[in-house]
């Protein structure tokens, strides 16, 4: 998967992918995981320009399968819907939108003017010329495309990060909590690539203590504490469950907890 | 001394190109271009090349092209071909990325009948990274993995493979860099069948690597007429013959 999805980030070629996590290493599960975050966020040879959405329900899932190819196309970069087995195989009613058209920037073969497009390089300086002026292009697109959900956050305490089902199962379980008035918010990326580490630094701003909830063991607790870091005086507290799903009622117990 | 001939759809600009002396891609690109002319068809037409010493090819022609992996320029030119439907598609590869890691790819597309150029050039070898022993290798033959001669596996007959899995409009053969005539005869034929049939073509072609065969001029005209007696030459199919 790696492969094409590289070469795509090299060459600049619109790509798609949706991928339904399993539980791993390798054949595993079928069933459920958040396990493919690594590779998603981080994979290949390069320098990993590619965007990716975790959507946590099946109406975010249609609507982000429409914004990526709408994004594959704008931004001619490889754009990954990273769901898994639970919303893979969940019915439910979605919302569905007027189908609009996809507009690509510019068209990628010219018959007028054709192109050879390439990803084969034989001096190093050259190559990394050009890795470096596409890094600066990746993040100038990122900062457009970057999303987060925040819920109550200004004022919490303890604030849970989560992306993905299990960031479903953490809004509810926040919600609940609130309702008893309970200080705890909720930092939910979308876009797990590029991170809104700037925006996870704010939603922490009056916390003592985080929790993060991932159904992998630590692959997106590495990109939490990768955007906060600097951050002064916050406790880590971790619900680790690798390849198994994780209820809300888990997590409002392990946030009374830690609220006490 | 007259200029050279070239083929007005070739790159004059990417010139000297980089394959090394002797090699038979040259050969090979350089007709694949004059037949690219004399069917007019540069201005619609889109080369996909592979992994391997195929992809020095990239810019040889003023032609859209698109790199790909091995054997995978198969699955992409595929992708072209939906999207652009009238366009010309060929896809151009080594040994290497189309018969021993990219495999599937080919043998699915001739099994939709993609209608879709398929160009290998066969030299027997793993050239690009310095001559290991391929699919293609033939038995006692001397290379960097193999340096006492392969004695484990036999050579694998691609055109007679795909023949199994093709539709019957497909254009199966295999020519040589060595035959003029008729390798530009299987190229037209080979394009003409994606334009005219809407249907699948592979050509195979027998070509020279004298740096990684370590041959002369003279032997590595020897070590062709080896492989002419091993891999026939012609088209793979009985009424065409």
């Amino acid at each position: 998967m790696q492969d094409p999805i590289v070469m795509a980030e090299a060459e600049r070629i619109p790509f798609v992918a949706y991928i339904g996590q399993r539980g791993g290493p390798s054949t595993g599960t079928v069933i459920y995981s958040q396990q493919e975050l690594n590779l998603a966020t981080r994979g290949g040879n390069g320098e990993a320009m590619r965007l990716v959405l975790g959507p946590s329900n099946l109406q975010e899932l249609y609507d982000f399968m429409i914004l990526a190819f709408d994004w594959a196309f704008r931004y001619r970069l490889p754009v990954i819907v990273l769901g898994d087995g639970y919303l893979s195989k969940t019915m439910g009613s979605v919302i569905l939108k007027k189908a609009g058209k996809v507009k690509a920037a510019k068209s990628i073969l010219d018959f007028d003017h054709p192109v050879n497009i390439r990803n084969t390089y034989s001096q190093e300086e050259e190559l990394s010329q050009i890795i470096l002026r596409e890094l600066k292009d990746f993040a100038a697109i990122g900062s457009k495309v970057e999303k987060s959900e925040v819920i109550k956050c200004d004022d919490a305490e303890v604030v849970v990060f989560a992306w993905g089902t299990v960031g479903s199962a953490a809004r509810e379980a926040v919600e609940k909590l609130r309702k008893e008035g309970l200080k705890v918010g909720l930092f939910r990326p979308i876009t797990l690539k590029p991170f809104g580490a700037q925006k996870a630094k704010i939603a922490v701003k009056n916390a003592k203590k985080i929790l993060i909830a991932e159904s992998s063991f630590g692959q997106f607790g590495r990109l939490v504490l990768e955007s906060l870091f600097g951050v002064k005086d916050l406790s880590v507290e971790r619900l680790y469950k690798p390849a198994q799903g994780i209820i809300s009622e888990e997590i409002e117990e392990k946030l009374r907890e830690m609220i006490k | 001394m007259s200029e050279p001939k070239y083929p007005k759809c070739v790159k004059i600009e990417s010139k000297p190109s980089d394959f090394c002396p002797g090699c038979g891609h040259s050969i090979v690109l350089k007709n694949l271009g004059f037949v690219i002319d004399e069917l007019g068809i540069s201005d619609k037409s889109v080369f996909v090349t592979d992994i391997g010493c195929s992809l020095l090819a990239w810019d040889y022609y003023n032609i859209n092209s698109v790199q790909s992996h091995h054997g995978r320029g198969v699955s992409v030119s595929t992708g072209i071909k939906l999207a652009q439907p009238k366009k010309v598609v060929i896809s151009y590869m080594g040994d290497g990325g189309g018969y021993a890691i990219g495999l599937h790819h080919l043998l699915h597309a001739a099994k939709r009948n993609e209608p879709l150029t398929v160009i290998l050039v066969n030299n027997t070898v793993f050239a690009m990274t310095g001559g290991q022993a391929a699919p293609t290798t033939i038995i006692g033959e001397d290379t960097e993995s193999t340096p006492e001669g392969q004695f484990v596996e036999g050579p694998i007959f691609g055109p007679n493979l795909i023949k199994q899995v093709a539709d019957k409009k497909a254009f199966i053969a295999r020519g040589s860099v060595d035959n003029i005539p008729q390798l530009k005869k299987y190229l037209k034929l080979a394009i003409e069948n994606q334009i005219n049939n809407n249907a699948f073509s592979f050509l195979e072609i027998l070509s020279y690597c004298p740096t990684n065969w370590k041959t002369n001029t003279q032997k590595t005209f020897d070590f062709l007429d080896t492989l002419k007696r091993i891999y026939e030459t012609g088209i793979v199919d009985d009424e065409k013959k």
